[in-house]
């Protein structure tokens, strides 16, 4: 990467333990603008744990983190949600009583115009449930019958589409995806690359946290690799192959020097 | 993900690949589900229908077996007044479960209120309205104490309203000396503490105005609940507070307005206590606690968070009254009534899980 280029999102030297499990050891990690930075690693190499700390889910112990140049701390999801950085966690963070509508606008509820709503804060929802729907049909989750369906009512794959769909539509600075296929069959993993790439072709940068090797190869512009709690190395994934990239990550090959050193 | 759902991706996989598959598959669904998993799924939709059925169901055994007596307008307008209190501190109650909390300390504060503003407007000489706002301020700042336990110490709020519950039940009598205000001395010194006992003759029906506010406050709290973004919130959090706290909703400050929303229904309560009883008694509304979480079960609002309707608990008040009515009028023993609600609250959990099972 250029390095006259300002990273949007960039963090030195996090640590984060958990009693005696450090699930962040001294992890570095940078997002140009625009691009699309798949992360790599093994499970518990600590993916998660490095997102959650960057969309304000975990309170870091150590380390320092910058967004478009200037040092940030988000206390909560919400803070770095009104920053614009949206995140789809593994776990989804749905609430599985609610409908599809109201997790769609958990946290960003539309309320009615006039006294009703200044007044008595009543919910529009049928915009909500507009506004909902045209979201899932754009992600092609139209499968989904009922937007007042209870989430708990979803398969894992359809569950996930609300998950992406809601980060998707709202995000505005960042968009990170922590396994957003790993429930989904292929033609929805299809929609949902697809819907990455939409997004990224608005001028969004997207951290896409993925096993699925095809997946990463093929939408990826520069792929970090994650390794006992802390970044290896990061690679172009034009210079790799697939087993390169396993390799590094499983530990069976040493990284070069030169990705190492990005 | 569970290895159960990357098992089955490939199956879906290949169902996505024909086009129309995902249609036809639905529909075998249905005709797959039997009578019982429809049921499953209507009341999963429609969780007050439980209570619903059951005051119905009720009503219409009593009218039955105690007759004419059960069924006049003045022995249902009774039923509603003899459960306006328990009802107020079931709403207060729903919300608290609804975040999948739960408050011992609910009738405590009610009481608490309603012996302070006696003391001040009868024996202090305080002006009756500024007595009334002392007690809902008082009673609103113990449901924040108790939320701020709650979510600043991080303690459950089963053990934090059971301290709560014996502290307030200890100023309660330390204030009013364990003694009672009586009736004519509030009529002489401040006749509206007393409001809501008052009533409207309807033919022999006698609705007190204490049995109107209890529906107006259950009206209100169900307008929250549902209508406003507030509301959704108070769900998301009883649902699954972690992924309501991810999904970006501030969950401890809307815990503390969930607590501090219950404390002020209390006072409510409290005020409506004092006409109903007639006095201010410190010793009354003892097991007011655990007859508002009966209520509230019965009432199908699930103890585990985030499921029912508060107009479930309304429903679960109602149900109480109606057994206690007809069982006394059918002649029964007292001690059966205890038996029979003992029963209700066993069944309405044990629907309450079952219900919750429905799968997709
Ligand atoms: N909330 C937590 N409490 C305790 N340990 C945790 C927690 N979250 C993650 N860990 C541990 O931290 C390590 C990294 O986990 P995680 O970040 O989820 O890895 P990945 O997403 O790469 O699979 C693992 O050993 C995991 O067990
Ligand atoms: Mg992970």
């Amino acid at each position: 990467m250029n390095p006259a280029v300002e990273p949007v999102l960039k963090a030195r030297g996090l640590v984060k333990r958990y009693g005696r499990v450090t699930a962040l050891n001294n992890a570095d990690f940078d997002l140009y603008p625009g691009e699309i930075l798949a992360v790599i690693g093994d499970n518990g190499a600590g993916k998660s744990s490095l997102i959650k700390a960057i969309s304000g889910a975990t309170n870091v112990d150590e380390g320092k983190m910058w967004l478009d140049g200037k040092p940030f701390h988000f206390n909560s999801p919400l803070e770095a949600r009104e920053a614009g950085i949206e995140t789809v966690y593994q776990n989804l963070a749905l609430s599985p009583a609610l409908s599809i509508a109201d997790n769609m606008f958990m946290g960003r509820e539309i309320r009615r115009s006039g006294v009703m709503g200044s007044m008595f804060k009543m919910l529009d929802n049928k915009e909500m449930q507009r506004i909902a729907r045209e979201k899932l049909n754009e992600l092609g989750l139209m499968t989904i019958q009922n937007i007042n369906q209870a989430v708990e009512t979803l398969s894992g794959g359809q569950r996930q589409g609300v998950a992406v769909a809601r980060a998707a539509a709202f995000g505005s600075r960042v968009v990170i995806l922590d396994e957003p296929t790993a429930a989904l069959g292929v033609k929805e993993s299809r929609k949902v690359l697809e819907l990455i790439q939409d997004v990224r072709s608005r001028g969004m940068p997207i951290v896409l946290i993925s096993h699925n090797m095809p997946h990463v190869f093929e939408v990826a512009d520069r792929i970090h690799v994650h390794r006992l709690g802390r970044r290896l190395c990061t690679i172009n994934p034009k210079d790799y192959t697939m087993s390169d990239a396993v390799a590094f990550m499983t530990g069976a090959q040493e990284p070069p020097a030169e990705a190492v050193a990005a | 993900m569970s290895g159960a759902e990357s098992a089955a991706s490939p199956k879906q996989d290949f169902e996505k690949a024909l086009d129309q598959s995902d249609t036809s598959v639905a529909s075998f669904d249905t005709k797959e589900k039997s009578f019982l998993d429809r049921i499953q799924h209507f009341l999963h939709g429609n969780p007050t229908m439980v209570p619903v059925i059951v005051l119905l169901a009720s009503v219409v055994v009593f009218g039955l077996l105690a007759g004419s007596r059960f069924f006049s307008p003045f022995n249902l307008s009774l039923i509603i007044q003899q459960v306006s209190i328990i009802g107020i501190l079931a709403a207060a109650q729903s919300l608290i479960i609804l975040t999948a909390g739960i408050d011992l300390s609910v009738a405590a504060i009610m009481v608490l209120m309603s012996v302070i503003s006696g003391k001040l407007a009868v024996e202090m000489g305080v002006p009756a309205p500024l007595a009334l706002l002392v007690a809902f301020v008082g009673g609103t700042a113990a449901g924040i104490m108790n939320g701020l336990l709650v979510t600043r110490i991080k303690l459950p709020p089963f053990i934090v309203t059971l301290g709560t519950w014996n502290i307030f039940f200890a100023l309660n009598l330390w204030l009013s000396g364990a003694q009672s205000i009586r009736s004519q001395d509030i009529d002489s010194a401040a006749p509206l503490l007393k409001f809501f006992g008052n009533n409207i003759a309807l033919g022999s029906a006698r609705l007190t105005y204490g049995s109107i506010l209890m529906v107006v406050v259950f009206v209100a709290l169900w307008y929250m609940l549902n209508k406003t973004a507030w509301g959704r919130h108070v769900y998301a959090i009883g649902d699954d507070k972690e992924a309501a706290e991810l999904a970006g909703i501030r969950t401890d400050r809307t815990l503390v307005s969930v607590y501090a929303l219950a404390g002020f229904v209390c006072a409510i309560g409290a005020w409506a206590s004092i006409g109903r009883v007639g006095s201010v008694s410190p010793q009354s509304f003892y097991e007011g606690n655990l007859q508002s979480i009966t209520a509230v079960v019965i009432g199908g609002i699930s103890l585990f968070g985030g499921r029912g309707s508060i107009m479930g608990a309304l429903f679960g008040a109602l149900i109480v009254g109606v057994f206690q009515s007809g069982l006394r009028l059918a002649g029964v023993d007292v001690l059966w009534q205890v038996f029979a609600i003992g029963w209700l609250i066993i069944i309405a959990v044990a629907i309450d899980q079952w219900i919750r099972k429905v799968s997709a």
